[in-house]
């Protein structure tokens, strides 16, 4: 059985990010000052194979704290997809 | 007294380090990254580049290069390692150096000599320089942009080495060319014997390339390795 997932990571608030910063600017630039905050992040998919969702899942936050997030700049978020 | 100079997919920056090593006296080799025995070894360089061509994260997949294990395993017995641009990086992927190097403040690649002023001696990299000296040398980066959650202790700890100046030694907001926090161009760790810095040293080595600054730094490295081995 596999089992797909979704890991959003972004910036750590406080910590500078500067695609963010600059895209906000531009939307500013545009007439957008609605627009209060703008932050950039990546989106990771990954297809699992896992008979136990939930130790995919474990597994997978061991990931991230590994690899693919740094925790020292780095939030994550992971969702299971059906 | 022997240099390994770590090389990843992608380091670029790896025989000029080895040229500024010689000029400073020192034997240095170059070790492919799926080398894990550095027995040979009185000091590691991880030198610049786009190791692993800079996917994930810059560093993110070098810090986990068979060597690496290595590196940081000699490091923990006071081997003097240093990191320049990408190496720097590396070191702070793999936790060896506190914080993180993001994209630059104007998503500029920044490619230009820039000036920094030596903050503490206590490290491998500045032990031969003079505090409040000012050092130029090149900067070659777009993720040169330092950020650490801790900066007041890191601060605090004296882990600051090098910071972006003017040519007069002032630092300003003006005088950082990447946004780094409180303008910071090279950190040591809390045991002295780690430190990274984005700007290359190696490109300042001797006049023919317009400044030989950076060798003040080559020098300090070496002295470091040496003493080690008293």
């Amino acid at each position: 059985m596999s089992q797909k997932f979704r890991v959003t990571i972004t910036r750590k608030a406080g910590l500078s990010d500067p695609e963010g910063s600059t895209t906000h600017k531009a939307l500013t630039d545009l007439g957008y000052d609605e627009v209060t905050a703008v932050s950039f992040g990546r989106i990771i998919t990954l297809t699992i194979d896992a008979d136990d969702p939930a130790e995919a899942r474990d597994r997978l936050d061991a990931m991230c704290t590994k690899l693919l997030a740094n925790p020292v700049m780095e939030r994550y978020e992971i969702e299971a997809l059906t | 007294m022997r240099i390994a100079v770590a090389v990843f997919p992608g380091t670029n920056c790896e025989h000029d380090i080895v040229h500024a090593l010689h000029l400073a006296g020192a034997d240095a080799d170059l070790v492919w990254h799926r080398e894990t025995d550095l027995s040979g070894a009185d000091g590691i360089v991880l030198p610049g580049g786009f190791a692993h061509g800079d996917y994930l994260r810059t560093g993110a997949i070098a810090r986990f290069s068979p060597i690496m294990a290595t590196v940081e395993r000699l490091a923990g017995t006071g081997t003097p390692v240093i990191g320049v641009c990408n190496g720097f990086q590396i070191l702070c992927e793999a936790g060896l150096l506190p914080g993180a190097l993001v994209a630059n403040r104007d998503l500029k690649f920044v490619c230009k000599p820039i000036h920094m002023r030596v903050e503490s001696t206590d490290s491998v990299l500045t032990r031969a320089a003079t505090v409040g000296q000012v050092i130029e040398i090149p900067l070659n980066s777009y993720e040169g942009n330092y950020v650490a959650t801790d900066i007041d202790a890191i601060e605090d700890a004296g882990d600051v080495i090098l910071r972006y100046s003017d040519r007069s030694g002032l630092v300003s907001d003006a005088a950082n060319p990447n946004g780094s926090m409180n303008s910071i161009a090279g950190i040591t760790n809390a045991r002295r014997n780690v430190a990274g810095l984005m700007p290359h040293p190696e490109r300042a080595s001797e006049e023919l390339l317009g400044s030989a600054d950076g060798m003040v730094l080559i020098e300090s490295f070496v002295a470091s390795t040496e003493a080690m081995l008293v």
